[in-house]
């Protein structure tokens, strides 16, 4: 059994077993649907997860029976809805390994990264809150990020670096997508004031070694922001334990409902830090002039919150922790490496990220030489399989790759190993079904 | 006929491979557009499909059509047989077949390509039941609808 940094149980436990994955299914309607007049074999959900039915009657139960503003009003169904609403977070808190007050509510990952780069951004400007000078960045400061990164990991702190003058650097990968750990040592420096990165790679698989990330990013006093978006719905995450600075999550990838995610802080940095949206909810005292703020998470919850969502978000995570996140690492691990076998296997296949043996999540991203990937996606779609074509946001990764797309097939806790052959099985033909011949290049 | 055959005909295979009209250096810069030539560069931020494609006019007609590009084999195709298309059009003409074959890819199947006018174009009507595709087979459409209006204006 591999262990992973940051992994909170360390028993060893077994892999799902055919029999409870098939029992799991059960639970997710819409996976027992034809597409195009075949079963639907869903292989996006490093996209977007499936929900099951206790998340969604999660949501309908809170609406019927709970519905109020939270944080407001003292009647008793503003109370209920409160503590549905503060419950979710103990329980996405736990998920992860943090206290609850550290876990902000965003609307996504890529808002939760917004947030902390806008946050840097106003302590840029002169914020006068106590402590925001240590998020200040200007000219000779350096933001580093990697070559792999998602464009929501990435573009926020372009943004960032343009507004302060503050310069981007990158780690860049090797030809097998793993990082270049020797040119991390070397561009982590004094100057170094933020070091970003992804967990895991939604396009190559690979699992970023991030105790060696953070001990640098110690070394050199630099902030660390981990991606989490491909790891919290996969393996057992512990946050705390991993020492990094914060993270950012998305719940509709871990099968929780769109338009809720989390951002994690160290408690005395979520405090110290200057809010990014301001308004309503997220203040003690207000006069004609200006306000006073309330200490995270509240901070950064200005406005209505997205309550339903965070309390199906809660319920997912429940399902997740019931099913065992070890277990389900296991499950899509085996799967990733009967994927990355069975790509290997097929003539004209060249696949991203590490090889069949090696460590990779239960994600596999490939090249058809001679086929672009929307025509091998069109082809798998018309024979009821759904992956992700093209970028899947990492520009970079790809044009480092010489690539401009790639095919991805990914799974999750419902996947079957029988989905990854019919998967396998049809991407035997795609060439073929192009009219490329055996061994002609793209 | 399959959905998907409809989609990928022989004929739409065989443009992918042949790609009419693909000999443009990639490194040709719009700045040295002379008189009656027009070069417009479009990419579909989706998928990461890109075609630079440059017209020429000579005595009132489409003048030879040059392109470079990656992209899916319907993108690909498209283009190939727009610059067969093309060939010897006068730009109104060239207008009204852009107006036509944008009409049938948006139709969801609803519109019925004129044959006479689309030629070898009208086997791309499969592409206007797969929504997702559309932007593939109008990319080198809209790039030659620039390029025409740059040409003209020069």
């Amino acid at each position: 059994m591999s262990v992973l940094p940051g992994h909170t149980g360390l028993k060893p436990v077994s892999a799902l077993t055919h029999a409870e994955v098939l029992r799991v299914r059960n639970d997710f309607p819409i996976l027992g649907q034809t597409v195009n007049g075949k079963p639907l074999v869903y292989l996006d959900s490093g996209a977007t997860s499936q929900k099951p039915t206790t998340v969604l009657d999660a949501e309908q139960e809170f609406y019927e029976q709970r519905n109020a503003a939270v944080h407001r009003g003292a009647h008793s169904l503003a109370v209920d809805a409160t503590d549905a609403f503060e419950a979710a977070r103990a329980t996405v808190a736990r998920f992860v390994g943090v206290e609850e007050d550290e876990l902000v509510w965003t609307a996504n990952a890529t808002a939760a990264l917004n947030l902390l780069a806008y946050a840097f951004s106003n302590a840029s400007v002169g914020d006068s809150d106590t402590g925001a000078g240590r998020f200040a960045l200007g000219p000779g400061d350096e933001v580093l990020v990697t070559e792999m990164e998602h464009h929501a990991n990435l573009v926020p702190w372009q943004e960032l670096c343009r507004r302060t003058g503050a310069a981007l650097r990158y780690i860049p990968v090797d030809d097998d997508g793993d990082l270049r750990l020797e040119e991390a040592d070397r561009l982590i420096t004094g100057r170094t004031r933020i070091l970003a990165f992804t967990h895991v790679s939604n396009v190559l698989g690979v699992i970023n070694p991030v105790e060696t990330l953070v001990a640098m990013a110690r070394r050199a006093g630099a902030l660390v922001v981990l991606d989490a978006c491909q790891s919290a719905p996969h393996l057992p995450l512990g946050l705390k334990a991993l020492d990094v600075d914060f993270a950012v999550f998305s719940g509709h990838k871990m099968l929780g409902p769109t338009g809720i995610g989390a951002l994690y802080g160290r408690r005395e940095l979520l405090n110290a830090m200057p809010p990014f949206l301001t308004g309503g909810s997220m203040i003690t005292t207000v006069t004609m002039e200006r306000a006073q703020y309330l200490p995270a998470p509240q901070r950064f919850e200005a406005g209505t919150q997205p309550v339903s969502q965070a309390v199906a978000f809660g319920s997912a995570v429940n399902y997740l922790q019931e099913t065992g996140m070890e277990r389900i690492h296991q499950w899509e691990a085996a799967l990733g490496q009967r994927l990355v076998c069975g790509l290997a296997s097929i003539d004209g296949i060249r696949i991203l990220g590490p090889a069949a043996g090696r460590a990779r999540a239960g994600l596999v991203a490939f090249d058809v030489q001679g086929v672009h990937a929307h025509d091998v996606g069109q082809y798998l779609d018309d024979r009821g399989i759904a992956v992700r074509v093209g970028h899947h946001c990492a520009q970079p990764l790809h044009r480092r790759l010489g690539l401009t797309a790639s095919t991805r097939a990914s799974t999750y806790l419902y996947t079957t190993a029988d989905e990854v052959d019919i998967f396998l099985e049809a991407v035997g033909k795609v060439r073929g079904y192009f009219g490329v011949s055996r061994g002609s290049g793209s | 006929m399959s959905a998907l055959e409809a989609l990928y005909q022989q004929l739409i295979l065989d443009h992918a491979k042949a790609r009419h009209g693909a000999d443009l250096a990639d490194t040709q810069e719009s700045a040295g557009c002379r008189p009656g030539q027009g070069r417009s560069h479009q990419l579909n931020p989706v998928c990461g499909d890109e075609i630079t494609l440059q017209l020429n006019l000579n005595g009132g007609t489409v003048d030879g059509i040059h392109w470079h590009g990656d992209g899916c084999a319907i993108s690909m195709a498209s283009a190939s047989v727009l610059t067969d298309l093309a060939q010897g059009l006068e730009p109104d003409a060239l207008r009204a077949l852009i107006a036509h074959f944008r009409d049938v890819m948006r139709s969801r199947g609803r519109v019925e390509a004129d044959e006479e006018l689309l030629g070898d174009a009208a086997a791309l009507s499969g592409v206007s039941k797969y929504p997702a595709r559309v932007k593939c087979a109008m990319l080198s459409w809209v790039a030659a609808e620039d390029a025409l209006s740059q040409a003209l204006a020069g």
